[in-house]
């Protein structure tokens, strides 16, 4: 299929699974009564043996997935991001990650993209979850173009995937046929005074912040951090070392999500000071991603704060040392 | 394969002999809940099932999932009556670095297909491998043991509720009725009655037998094998801890609860007289 900017991720995911069914008995998909909202409705009738719905029971959705990867099958399990995670923490944490079944699980609409339906579906706490679960693999795609790449590269990762998924279509930072490694975070733009490292929704904003900082004369690099777990500490450490500054970005809570395992890898191989832009303590609410984005913090100018601050605080450590 | 109720009843008493010396030579463990099940692994894993020992994961084969999963040591028992590995091996139960722990792990015990122990999760993921099994044609038949208390979980239901709705014939599920739970008698704390009503309802065929007594239990299996365009449910009405007296006098006491030296030679002594 041909990615641009009015590529839905939804319909990239659709479009792998039907290429990979199609050529794979074992690929499956399985939904819980959102499959309209995920787009794998098509694959049902498509595919009527091997595209499920279980109706709205996520947990035994993930137990089905997990039985079926022990008989040898490559699941895939969708439902909106609060109930692909927290709804399945113990079912995801044992049937699949514990008893070692490659499961992948796509969880949609994260954060402030719930919208209209509000604090209920409005997860800040699924990375948390999941990043508490041993060999689970976390990835939020930034665009359709990188989800296109990675996808494959899902399918063939040993071990369980959450798939944080936006359904629409955030700004494309990648062009098709991107070179992408699902185990590395990528340098997007090069700077010298202070690391932004985004994810998800917040890798388009950070390069607009990164824009208001250079006219302010300060020099941001930016780095596109779609997997937070594993962590491509490597490609961090070389930055901090150069900018000693850093800013964490995403539309998630700040606490056990990408903010946090930066801070960890930064405080274990590489200490700068770090200001993390995300969610903090706060449930969700209604709104559109505009209005939702002011509420949590979540625009430019926040992240361009929270650069300055980082900056600052750069030299009072240098200065106390 | 065993043909005989003398030779399956044996069996049993040889699973009930295994299970009190492994959880004896620890001194604590899920001794009742344990040997309620005796006599339905003796019949599944000495008539009904088709299985390699020296092959475990052979493609094709039955499965059980053991979803009560704190009845590890009675399917440990059981493997081992049926040489998946030795006796010995019981032993090593619950120590550091066993392949044997208190709950069923798929990843550490030869023959275990499924991994359980947080209650409830265990009968989905036997659906997941009955519609795995159907989409291969292998024609394996696959089996769960829940517990009557595990049955209080919400995801039974769903899993139910999928099985009967899509009509997964070749899913034979008994429930270990022995009326106990950990903090008391199910009646008191969360009843399950009417239980067959209750599976009958989600479109199950049911069987509501005697869960001690191998030939009914052979009778019960044999049945619903031949019953298509149904999961079934077996309801085993055991007594939990049976066939040793000390153990089904705790009664309540007896889903986790200490086992001495002593304790152990009066336990083998009362199996063996059965025979």
């Amino acid at each position: 299929m041909e990615i641009n900017e009015k590529t839905l991720m939804r319909d990239v995911l659709v479009n792998f699974l039907r290429e990979r069914m199609s050529e794979d008995k074992s690929v499956m998909v399985i939904d819980a009564d959102l499959a309209k909202c995920a787009g794998t409705i098509a694959l049902e009738k498509e595919f009527p043996d091997r595209a499920l719905n279980v109706g709205i029971a996520e947990a035994n959705m993930a137990g089905i997935a997990a039985g079926l990867a022990s008989y040898g099958f490559k699941p895939f399990i969708t439902s909106f991001a609060p109930f692909a995670s927290r709804r399945i923490a113990d079912q995801a944490m044992i049937s699949i990650c514990y008893a070692k079944q490659n499961v992948k699980i796509v969880g949609t609409d994260p954060g402030i993209a719930a919208e209209l339906n509000g604090g209920t579906h409005m997860p800040f706490e699924d990375v948390s979850i999941y990043r508490a679960i041993p060999d689970i693999l976390i990835y939020e795609p930034t665009d359709a173009a990188e989800f296109a790449a990675a996808l494959p590269q899902i399918l063939d990762y040993p071990h369980p995937v959450y798939i944080r998924m936006h359904r629409k279509n955030p700004p494309l930072m990648h062009k098709q046929g991107c070179d992408f490694d699902l185990m590395r975070a990528e340098v997007l733009e090069e700077g010298t005074d202070v690391t932004i490292v985004a994810t998800g929704l917040m890798v388009s904003t950070s390069t607009e912040a990164a824009k208001l900082l250079k006219a302010e004369g300060i020099s941001a690099e930016v780095i596109c951090c779609p997997v937070c777990k594993p962590l491509d500490v490597a490609t961090l450490k070389a930055s901090f070392e150069k900018t000693g500054a850093a800013v964490t970005a995403e539309n998630h809570n700040v606490n056990n999500a990408l903010g946090s395992a930066v801070c960890e890898a930064a405080a274990e191989n590489c200490p700068v000071p770090i200001e993390r832009v995300g969610v903090k303590e706060k449930f969700g609410e209604v709104g559109k991603v505009p209005y939702l984005r002011d509420v949590y913090g979540l625009n430019a100018a926040d992240v361009v704060a929270a650069a300055k601050k980082a900056v600052g605080r750069k030299k009072i450590i240098r200065f106390q040392t | 394969m065993i043909t005989s109720v003398k030779e399956l009843e044996n069996v049993a008493r040889n699973i009930r002999a295994n299970i009190v010396e492994c959880i004896a030579s620890l001194g604590v463990g899920h001794i009742g809940g344990c040997l309620s099940i005796a006599d339905v692994l003796a019949v599944l894993y000495g008539k009904h099932m088709r299985y390699d020992p020296k092959d475990p994961k052979k493609e094709g084969r039955d499965r059980l999932v053991c979803s009560k999963g704190h009845a590890g040591p009675a399917v440990y028992s059981a493997l081992a009556e049926f040489g998946f590995f030795p006796k010995e091996e019981l032993y090593t139960l619950n120590r550091g670095g066993t392949k044997l722990p208190s709950h069923c792990d798929m990843n550490k015990t030869p023959g275990v297909d499924m991994t359980a122990g947080s209650l409830g999760q265990g009968l989905s993921c036997a659906l997941g491998a009955a519609i795995g099994s159907k989409l291969k044609g292998d024609g394996a038949t696959i089996y769960a043991i829940i517990g009557d208390g595990e049955s209080q979980e919400g995801q039974i239901w769903e899993a139910a509720m999928y099985a009967g709705s899509h009509k997964l014939d070749n899913l034979i599920v008994f429930t270990d009725y022995n009326k106990l739970q950990l903090d008391g008698t199910i009646a008191d704390i969360c009843d399950l009655s009417p239980l067959a009503d209750k599976w009958r309802a989600f479109n199950f065929a049911v069987w509501d037998i005697p869960g001690n007594d191998v030939a009914e239990i052979d009778k019960a299996i044999t049945e619903a094998k031949s019953v298509s365009g149904k999961p079934k449910m077996i309801i085993l009405n055991t007594v939990k801890g049976k066939g040793v007296s000390f153990v089904e006098e705790a009664k309540v006491g007896s889903h986790s609860m200490n086992v001495s030296a002593e304790q152990r030679d009066i336990a083998l002594k009362e199996i063996e007289g059965g025979r």
